[in-house]
This record gives structure tokens, C-alpha cells and sequence, in this order.
């Protein structure tokens, strides 16, 4: 009994606790980091490092968004844009390409494992798609173009991946080959520190630098 | 620079970078916990909750106040997710379905952060922000204060009394958590995440479409997810999404959150004891443990095995390209081997091998440095459990830390010790059992024995990361998982705090030359040996079904 009461008068006491952490850590914490972060400098990370043309929102730096080029629809070989890694964030209906979508709203991979022979089959029709839009042999195209990312918003996109699709993106927009490779060049991230992470290219950057190059 | 001479000379900086850390934090958080005084704001808490903050507890008012805490917790938690469209940025989201909300809420008040729920379609700021956040930082400041207490019992002798947990719990958050995570949010969103009352932004895209991004106040959450090992994504993908870890420094910065105060609490206990080689000798274990599987782990991702993967040329399914290789089997190591549960690429889709690492990992008890608080008793039990191994050996009553290990105390650490491989084994022994199981499963044959597995392992080690392929909205799932993160973290709390009350009755017996000394790398090597001895005697047959079955294949 008495061991009973002490629970029961613990238990009032962790609600009260817990009452006033929600306002210090639920309410003033956020809001506190919120209002720091509306400074100059790091507003613009808060709010997801949007990149403007013309005052209008055309993609986060951060996030990778896979382009529809509805010239692509009957001839894939005439997209004129860079490709980002194939996402897993909505699984392809029957009979449709496994390179898509173009839904960003969720986020996440597809948690198939290595041995799975689904994911086998899908690999193999992303190589034979990639392939027969660059028209190169399937044995180039590079892994991180036939496996869908963690988050299925990656923005980047290996440097073998970007050099692959260099020459059509030049030929469909009209721009010498040897500018788009300089421009994939610019919009190669390094690793910071020179140790940090992997290289890789920013695929949305890199598209909206070719619209400017293509003066559309 | 090869990629493998840089992911070794970046292990090498967060090396450096935690060592710098650990004298300064190890001692501070040591002061916060022995210090007489009260700072202002504290007494003003004190006064509002009306708890007299000088009162000390003996061990069952301690334990009551942990469980007590935890309840209203779990049902506070509940009714702001049932509640949701009563709230304001609910964006309206309506109010989350009973079985997720139960979940959800058991989940993140054990520091567990398992998520059965998307929660860019489930979840408001409002919910995320009031509801999850606070969890996030008390669930930790809970784990700190238990540590902290049993470290108390070594140190104390002939007392009943091991200290306010009413105190310990707000200077956990006050003087440890909050300040470190509120600079850290800062440098967060400065190296490019997001923190963002929005709902969303609207882009239109180089090819005239147009789409909105979800928008979160992420940056707030994410350090104390990372800080506390919480683990629980305030995205559907985690810190893979680019707005939670947008690049190779802020996930560095990530690793580096999630393994400080883990570490640093090993100076802790040595300064609090009087002895700073027994905080070194646990942290060797711990140092050995990590490096060992982040050793494996990379080369098994380097080096994958299955027809996807072999199809495809490297293992860079769920995985980004910022991170590559290296950088993801250093997060998962790192956040397997403490409470954490956050990843920055897909655990299902690991190979056979580097997912069956981030298994044992957990398996091991979470130890490697393991949660905030949690690593820390969790390694000082190994410690009790692998002196009285020593003891039987050569027939004398075993010391720990100038205690003797009675009955009561090696059966408190036995019960500490046993309680999460139950629930995981007979857990995932029921779940199999069930024909319906296969239904969920994402991936067939050794692959789907293992995203089981790797669920009771996950919830029962209070770590919150999945084999997510793995589909866990049913009324099964959601209520035995969680149950076995309710059982994976009170069980063994209660009896870590049995143990230490016990331990502080006490009086302290002076080392004799027939003493083990525990300070000594021989002691670390016999603990090292206790803790994989135990994982292995109890896991090995069903690692040997899962995750070695696909490494083999």
C-alpha cells in the first residue's frame, strides 16, 4: 500500500515535470533555434537552400528531382536533361520505366536486400534503359545510375554517371559537348576537407546551368 | 585521395574530435551530477513542480519516479498524436491511427524511435515539435540519470539512498542536453539542414513541373536525435534525407553527436569513482567492439555478394552518393552500437553480411559505446557479469569498484543481462511462428528471417533503426514490438537500479593483492570476452538462419 501511494505520488510529480519540459523543450527550444535561424545567412539553409530563376523556386540545391522531358516520351535518346538516380520513393507500376518517378513528396529507399531477385530484374532493365537513352554499351553505365538511393531524393550523381549523359544533354540542347563537360566539371563537389564523404555531381544545379548555357 | 585512405582519415578526425571532447564533458557531466547547488531556473522548475530537490531517494522511490515519468510520458504522447487536428501546424494531417499512436508513443519514451509511420504524411510540427522533441531529450536525460545512480551505488557506501531523480533528470537536460544541442542546431542549419515552419515549398522545375518539398522544422530535432541516440527521423528517410544530413560535414558532424556523450560518460564514471583507468578500460572495450564491426562493415559493403548487387556493380542500393560506402558503414556502425536507430542509408538493403554487423551490434547489448546512459550501465553490468565469472574461477567472492558482489547483486546483473535477449528471441520466435509473417515480409528467404530479427532486436535494444522493408502496421506487430520496447527498457532498468541500491548499502572493501584489478588491460580483455561470449552463446543459431545463411550464399 504504501509502496503504492509513492508510485501514485511519483507518477503526479513526473506529470508536472513533464508539463513544464514540453513548454522548455517543446516550445521554447524549437522556437528559440527558429528565431536564430531567421538571420541573414541562415535563413535561406532553414527554409531548404532554394534556388531562384527569375524570383521563382526552381528546385533546393539539396534535393535531387528527376526531370520529365515530354520530348522523351516516344524517343527517350531526344531528353534533354541530366538524370538523377532512380527512386524507390513510389514503386513502378507494371510495364513502367523503373528509372522514375518524379514524385518528391515521400521520401525513402526501397529496402530491397542484394539478393533479392526483384531487385535483380530492376537493376537490369535501369542498366538496358540508361544504356539505350545514352546509346552506350550497358557495361558503362555506372552502379549508382542502376540502384535507387536512401532517400530517393538524391541530388547528386557519380562523375561517370554525369560524363555518360554529358554528350546527349549536349546534342539535345544544342551546346558544344565540351562546355556541358566544363559545367559538369562546376557542379562536381569535391569531398570537404578533402577527406569527408564522396565526390559527387549536384544533378539539379547541373540542369539548371544547362538551361541557362541553352538560353531557355 | 582513394576512397579508402579518405573514409580512414575521416574515422581518424572523428577519432580525434571525440578525444578532445571527452576530458572536458566526461568531468563536467561528473560535476553536474555531484554538484550541492541548484542553478536559479532549476529551483524556479523545482518550486513550479513542487519537488524539494535536496530529498534524497532510495532505490524503489527512484525506480517509481523512472516509471512514473515514462507513463505520463507514453500517454501525454499518445493524446497529442489522437488529438493532432486540435492542434495548430497540424497541416492537416488528421489524428494518427490507435495502433501507430500506441507505438509511437512507447517508442520514443523508451529512446527507442522506432517508426512505424511515414511521418511526412502522419505527423504535424506541433506533434513533432511539443511530443517528440521533449521525448527525445528526456528519454536520454532518463538514461543518463540510471547510469548515474548506479554509478552512485559503487561509489556511496552504507547509504539507501541514491539520489533525486527529479534532479538528475532536469540537470541532465538543463546542463548537459540542451546546451549542447541548441549550439548544435545553430551549426546545423549553418552547414545547410533545414528548420522551417513551413508546411512546404512549391518549385517548378527545369522541365515546368511543379512539386512541393516537405518542409520541417528538422534541425532542432535532429541534434537531440542524434545527441540523446534517439534515432527517430522527423523524415520518412532519415538522415539520408538531404534535408535532415545534406552533406559529408553534417553527417560527420551527426556521428560525431551520436557517439560523444556515450563516450564522454566512461570519463564520467572514472571520475566519479576515483579511478579514471576503470572508465579507460570500458572504453577500450567499447573502442575495440566499434572498430572491429565498422572494419567488417566496410569491407562487407565493399565487397557485396548478391545477385542485385553483383548486377548492379557496387552495394549502392539505399545508399547516397555523398556518403558512398565508407561514410554509410560509419553511421551504421555508430548508430547500432549505441541506442541511436538514425540511419543515413537503408539497413534492409546492406549486404548480407554488413546488415548481420549492424544486427550484432545491437545483439552485443548495445555496448559499443551504446546509448546515453544505457551504454554505460549496460557495459557496468558486462563489468559485474565478467568479475564474477573471474570469481568462480578462482573460488574467492568478487569485487567490483571496491563492492563485493553478493547474490543480490550478480542476480540483479544476470536479470539486467537476460531480460533483452528474451524479449528479442521469443519475440521473433512468435512472430515466425505466425503463417501471416510472410505476408510482410519485403525480402524473400534468409534476407526476410532477418528483417524479423532485426525488429525485435531493434525495439528490444530500445534502437529504433529496421530492416524497413519489412511491413509492421499490423495489430501484431505494433503492439508486441511494442511491448518488447517496454520490456527491452524497463526490465533491465529496474534491475540496474535494484543493483545499485543494493551496491550503495554497502561498505566499501579496500583492494587486497587477492583482488581483481579491473583497471588493467587483462580485465578488459576478460570483459571484451564476456560480452561477445554472451551474444554469441545466445544468438549465434539465429544469425546463423539469417544474415550468415545470405553472407554465405
Amino acid at each position: 500500500m504504501k509502496s503504492l501511494t509513492n508510485l501514485l505520488r511519483q507518477t503526479a510529480a513526473g506529470l508536472r515535470v513533464l508539463l513544464v519540459m514540453t513548454v522548455l523543450l517543446g516550445v521554447l527550444y524549437p522556437l528559440a533555434v527558429w528565431g536564430v535561424t531567421r538571420l541573414p545567412g541562415l535563413r535561406d539553409n532553414a527554409e531548404g537552400s532554394i534556388v531562384r530563376v527569375n524570383d521563382t523556386a526552381a528546385g533546393s540545391e539539396l534535393i535531387g528531382v528527376d526531370p520529365v522531358d515530354p520530348r522523351a516520351k516516344d524517343d527517350p535518346t531526344a531528353d534533354r536533361w541530366f538524370h538523377t538516380r532512380p527512386s524507390a520513393t513510389v514503386p513502378p507500376a507494371d510495364g513502367q520505366s523503373q528509372l522514375g518517378p518524379d514524385d518528391v513528396l515521400p521520401s525513402g529507399g526501397s529496402n530491397k536486400a542484394g539478393d533479392n531477385d526483384d531487385l535483380r530484374k530492376a537493376v537490369e532493365e535501369r542498366r538496358a534503359a540508361v544504356a539505350a537513352r545514352e546509346r552506350v554499351d550497358p557495361a558503362r553505365v555506372p552502379a549508382d545510375a542502376v540502384t535507387a538511393s536512401a532517400s530517393g531524393l538524391d541530388p547528386h550523381i557519380s562523375r561517370d554517371y554525369a560524363e555518360l549523359q554529358a554528350p546527349r544533354v549536349a546534342r539535345e540542347n544544342g551546346i558544344p559537348e565540351q562546355r556541358v563537360r566544363d559545367l559538369v566539371a562546376e557542379h562536381t563537389q569535391g569531398r570537404p576537407l578533402g577527406v569527408l564523404g564522396e565526390p559527387g555531381v549536384n544533378v539539379t544545379t547541373l540542369n539548371l546551368a544547362v538551361q541557362r548555357e541553352a538560353g531557355r | 585521395m582513394s576512397p579508402t585512405l579518405a573514409g580512414l582519415a575521416q574515422v581518424g578526425l572523428l577519432v580525434v574530435a571525440l578525444a578532445v571532447c571527452y576530458r572536458p564533458l566526461g568531468d563536467h557531466m561528473a560535476r553536474v551530477y555531484t554538484a550541492e547547488g541548484h542553478w536559479k531556473v532549476e529551483r524556479a522548475l523545482y518550486r513550479i513542480v513542487r519537488v524539494n530537490p535536496d530529498s534524497e531517494q532510495r532505490w524503489t522511490t527512484y525506480a517509481a519516479g523512472v516509471l512514473g515519468f515514462s507513463f505520463v510520458s507514453i500517454v501525454l504522447l499518445y493524446l497529442l498524436q489522437r488529438l493532432q487536428p486540435l492542434l495548430p501546424l497540424d497541416l492537416g494531417r488528421g489524428a494518427v491511427d490507435p495502433g501507430i499512436a500506441f507505438n509511437t508513443a512507447v517508442s520514443f519514451v523508451t529512446n527507442t524511435n522506432w517508426q512505424s509511420y511515414s511521418p511526412e504524411a502522419v505527423l504535424g510540427h506541433t506533434v513533432q515539435m511539443a511530443g517528440l522533441t521533449v521525448q527525445n531529450f528526456v528519454s536520454a536525460a532518463v538514461g543518463m540519470a540510471v547510469a548515474v545512480a548506479l554509478v552512485r551505488g559503487f561509489v556511496r557506501a552504507r547509504t539507501d539512498r541514491l539520489g533525486n531523480f527529479w534532479v538528475d533528470l532536469t540537470r541532465g537536460v538543463t546542463r548537459v542536453l540542451l546546451p549542447i544541442a541548441f549550439v548544435a542546431a545553430i551549426v546545423l542549419v549553418a552547414l545547410g539542414a533545414v528548420m522551417s515552419l513551413a508546411r512546404g515549398v512549391q518549385i517548378t522545375g527545369v522541365d515546368g513541373v511543379q512539386r512541393t518539398l516537405a518542409l520541417a522544422p528538422a534541425a532542432s530535432q535532429e541534434v537531440i536525435k542524434e545527441l540523446g541516440t534517439n534515432g527517430g527521423g522527423i523524415f520518412n528517410a532519415n538522415s539520408s534525407h538531404p534535408f535532415e544530413n545534406p552533406n559529408a560535414w553534417t553527417n560527420l558532424f551527426e556521428i560525431f553527436l551520436i557517439l560523444l556523450i556515450p563516450v564522454a560518460l566512461t570519463r564520467t564514471l572514472g571520475t566519479m569513482v576515483g579511478d579514471r583507468k576503470q572508465g579507460y578500460v570500458l572504453l577500450s572495450v567499447m573502442g575495440l567492439l566499434w572498430g572491429a564491426l565498422l572494419t567488417v562493415a566496410w569491407w562487407a559493403e565493399s565487397h557485396p555478394n548478391g545477385v542485385a548487387s553483383l548486377a548492379a556493380g557496387a552495394a549502392m542500393e539505399g545508399k547516397e552518393v555523398r556518403f558512398g560506402i565508407p561514410s554509410t558503414a560509419l553511421f551504421a556502425v555508430s548508430t547500432t552500437g549505441t541506442s541511436t536507430g538514425a540511419v543515413n542509408g537503408m539497413h534492409d538493403s546492406l549486404t548480407g553480411l554488413g546488415g548481420g554487423v549492424t544486427l550484432l551490434n545491437m545483439l552485443l547489448g548495445e555496448v559499443a559505446p551504446g546509448g546515453v546512459g544505457a551504454g554505460l550501465y549496460g557495459i557496468l553490468v558486462m563489468a559485474v557479469i565478467a568479475v564474477f565469472l573471474a570469481g568462480l574461477m578462482v573460488g574467492r567472492t568478487p569485487e567490483y569498484l571496491g563492492k563485493k558482489l553478493g547474490r543480490r547483486e550478480v542476480t540483479a546483473a544476470a536479470i539486467a543481462m537476460l531480460s533483452m535477449p528474451t524479449v528479442v528471441l521469443v519475440g521473433t520466435g512468435v512472430a515466425l511462428l505466425l503463417p501471416s509473417t510472410t505476408g510482410f515480409l519485403n525480402n524473400p528467404g534468409a534476407h526476410g528471417l532477418s528483417e524479423v530479427l532485426y525488429a525485435y532486436a531493434s525495439t528490444g535494444n530500445n534502437n529504433g533503426s529496421a530492416f524497413g522493408g519489412l511491413t509492421v502496421t499490423s495489430d501484431f506487430f505494433q503492439s508486441t514490438l511494442g511491448l518488447a520496447m517496454l520490456f527491452g527498457r524497463f526490465l533491465p532498468i529496474l534491475a540496474v537500479l535494484a543493483l545499485a541500491g543494493s551496491l550503495a548499502q554497502q561498505r566499501k572493501v579496500p583492494p587486497t593483492v587477492g583482488t581483481l584489478p579491473t583497471g588493467s588491460p587483462l580485465f578488459a580483455g576478460m570483459l571484451l570476452g564476456t560480452v561477445v561470449l554472451v551474444a554469441a552463446l545466445t544468438f549465434l543459431p539465429a544469425l546463423a538462419l539469417g544474415p550468415i545463411a545470405e553472407a554465405l550464399a
